[in-house]
């Protein structure tokens, strides 16, 4: 028996329709639901809610957490070969989004080390300088490629124990909707990624103006998105992280975080 | 006012009451909470939420400093705004009454004081009777006041309807809400007695719940309430408001209450004299959803004040 799939919106560790009840069928075929704003509201309220815990969770869970994602993406690698049009080339997109996940997931416990600092300062105060989780990310997803893209952005963000808002391709959304059941199975508690379909045009200035959420990765974005983005964004001043799509890099992680700064009296 | 009723009197009023149709009433409060409230009629509805509110705090690590706090919210709920009216009133344990009152002297800000051994009302009607004296004297405007549920449910309306009277007589000016709490009296026959037996008894208010027992407001059990004070003024012609209270925490809540209430009591309500709502967390909510209204950005709670 064919069993045709309803895609859905990832809200809240949820599989939902769009509030407003509209689809749109990126290849003229399936449909996927199209997020409204009101979608994107809901998911920012439940990444919010969702990140002081996640936050609190030990490196080393966070790590254990985002390994078993790249395990549960793996062991669906057929289906996402198959998502991604078949043949060598979709097969090692599937690999590579794997890598990444494994890489970064390997990460987590030791960015504190590499990317903080000990300060030499000219008084009695023991200095030091440590990267923090900025709150909620909202991510861009690039069109292409339409895993491994939105993989390379989601798992840095994730590895510095951010909390997500990722806006799937809009033409080709369904590897990305496809992943957000990989996270759904990987033990990332509810609310800490959320996946949107829908049209960039319409969710994207409610997502760059919402004062809730803290770094917005343009990834995907037009030229002339990325000003209307910069734009909005200067109301809460939210980091828009504008790093190039590329290898995995400890970068990429700072690029999702603040530094700390602290004076510590000595000698008092 | 009210005048003591004989046990026959009471039997045969509390016989008369007649049953609600819990489905028709969960139907009822379920579809006028979908009705879709936008733009300027949601800043209306926002505007009065705000100046029917009696922001409480009932917590019993509350100390002077949090209630003064909870004052300067209560008078200017925005710093900085003037276009945000002050709440309703505060509502405080009997113990802060006099920190508020000090706190709030020169606004229009009431001071409401929860009494009668809150949340439990599970005490000596001497020592219930002067809690409430103690509060009044230490300047509470309004006394929220519960009904002994064990009594009420025992069927022993005679003593629930005494206690109302008696502090009523006690309260003599000041406003008296008699709370009902109505997740602890099990079926909406139980709330419309209740509801008429505390409204009979002389309660200028009646309020749904203590905020302490789950569940509490709920809007279906708020409609046969409002239903009750509907028929109520109909039979007598006194008319007695209603405070909604406990798990009120979003716009929407509170926006989907005044729907029913203007679709059960009409406009004549809709004003802080007849109508609260009781919450800690709504606020700083209503706060975020007008100056979402007015910016057209959804907002951020990073930006409004920690109660």
């Amino acid at each position: 028996m064919d069993v045709r799939k309803t895609y859905k919106l990832f809200v809240n560790g949820e599989f939902v329709r769009s509030e407003s009840g509209r689809a749109y069928r990126p290849d003229g075929i399936v449909n996927v639901p199209r997020g409204s704003r009101k979608d994107l509201r809901d998911a920012v309220r439940a990444a919010r809610t969702a990140f002081p815990a996640w936050a609190a969770r030990t490196a080393m869970n966070r790590g254990q957490i985002l390994y078993r994602a790249a395990e549960m993406l793996d062991s669906r690698g057929a289906q996402f070969t198959d998502l991604l049009g078949g043949g060598v080339k979709a097969r090692r997109e599937v690999d590579q989004a794997v890598e990444t996940l494994v890489w970064y997931a390997g990460w987590t416990d030791k960015l504190p080390q590499v990317a903080g600092t000990v300060n030499p300062v000219a008084g009695p105060y023991f200095n030091f300088t440590l990267p923090e989780p900025t709150g909620v990310v909202g991510i861009v997803a690039p069109d292409e490629p339409s895993l491994a893209g939105i993989v390379r952005r989601i798992a840095p963000a994730l590895c510095g124990a951010n909390v997500v808002v990722a806006l799937a391709p809009e033409l080709r959304p369904l590897p990305a909707l496809t992943l957000a059941e990989v996270f759904a199975t990987s033990d990332f508690p509810a609310g800490v990624v959320n996946v949107l379909s829908g049209q960039r045009r319409e969710l994207l200035p409610w997502l760059a103006a919402h004062m809730d959420v803290n770094a917005i990765d343009v990834a995907g974005c037009t030229p002339e998105e990325v000003r209307a983005v910069e734009a909005a964004a200067a109301d809460n001043v939210k980091r828009v992280i504008k790093v190039a799509a590329g290898e995995s890099s400890p970068y990429l992680i700072t690029a999702f975080m603040e530094m700390k700064t602290v004076w510590h009296p000595i000698g008092v | 006012m009210a005048t003591a009723l004989s046990l026959t009197h009471l039997g045969s009023l509390m016989r008369g009451v007649r049953s609600v149709d819990e489905v028709g009433a969960d139907e009822r409060a379920a579809s006028l909470a979908k009705r879709s409230i936008k733009k300027a009629s949601k800043l209306w509805a926002l505007d009065l939420a705000v100046r029917c509110m009696d922001l409480t705090t009932l917590e019993g690590s509350d100390t002077p400093g949090k209630v003064t706090a909870l004052c300067a919210k209560a008078i200017r709920p925005k710093p900085g705004d003037a276009t945000i009216p002050s709440v309703a009133a505060i509502c405080v344990y009997p113990a802060r009454v006099a920190d508020a009152v000090a706190h709030l002297r020169g606004s229009n800000v009431h001071v409401a004081s929860v009494a009668t051994a809150f949340p439990s009302g599970q005490s000596f009607l001497s020592i219930k009777v002067a809690e409430t004296v103690e509060a009044v004297s230490a300047g509470a405007h309004e006394i929220d006041m519960v009904i002994d549920r064990g009594a009420f449910l025992s069927g022993d309306y005679q003593r629930v309807y005494d206690e109302v009277v008696a502090v009523k007589e006690a309260c003599g000016k000041t406003h008296l809400k008699v709370i009902l709490e109505t997740g602890e009296l099990g079926t909406y026959d139980a709330v419309r007695r209740a509801s008429i037996l505390a409204m009979a008894a002389g309660a200028d208010f009646i309020k749904t719940s203590t905020g302490k027992v789950q569940p509490a407001a709920t809007l279906p059990v708020s409609l046969v309430m409002m239903e009750a004070i509907r028929d109520f003024v109909r039979e007598t012609g006194r008319q007695v408001g209603f405070k909604a209270a406990g798990g009120i925490r979003t716009s929407k809540q509170a926006i989907a209450y005044l729907v029913l209430l203007y679709e059960t009591l009409g406009s004549d309500w809709m004003t802080p004299e007849l109508f609260r709502l009781g919450a800690s967390t709504l606020l700083n909510d209503v706060l975020m959803q007008i100056d979402k209204e007015r910016t057209g950005v959804y907002q951020s709670g990073d930006y409004f004040t920690i109660d």
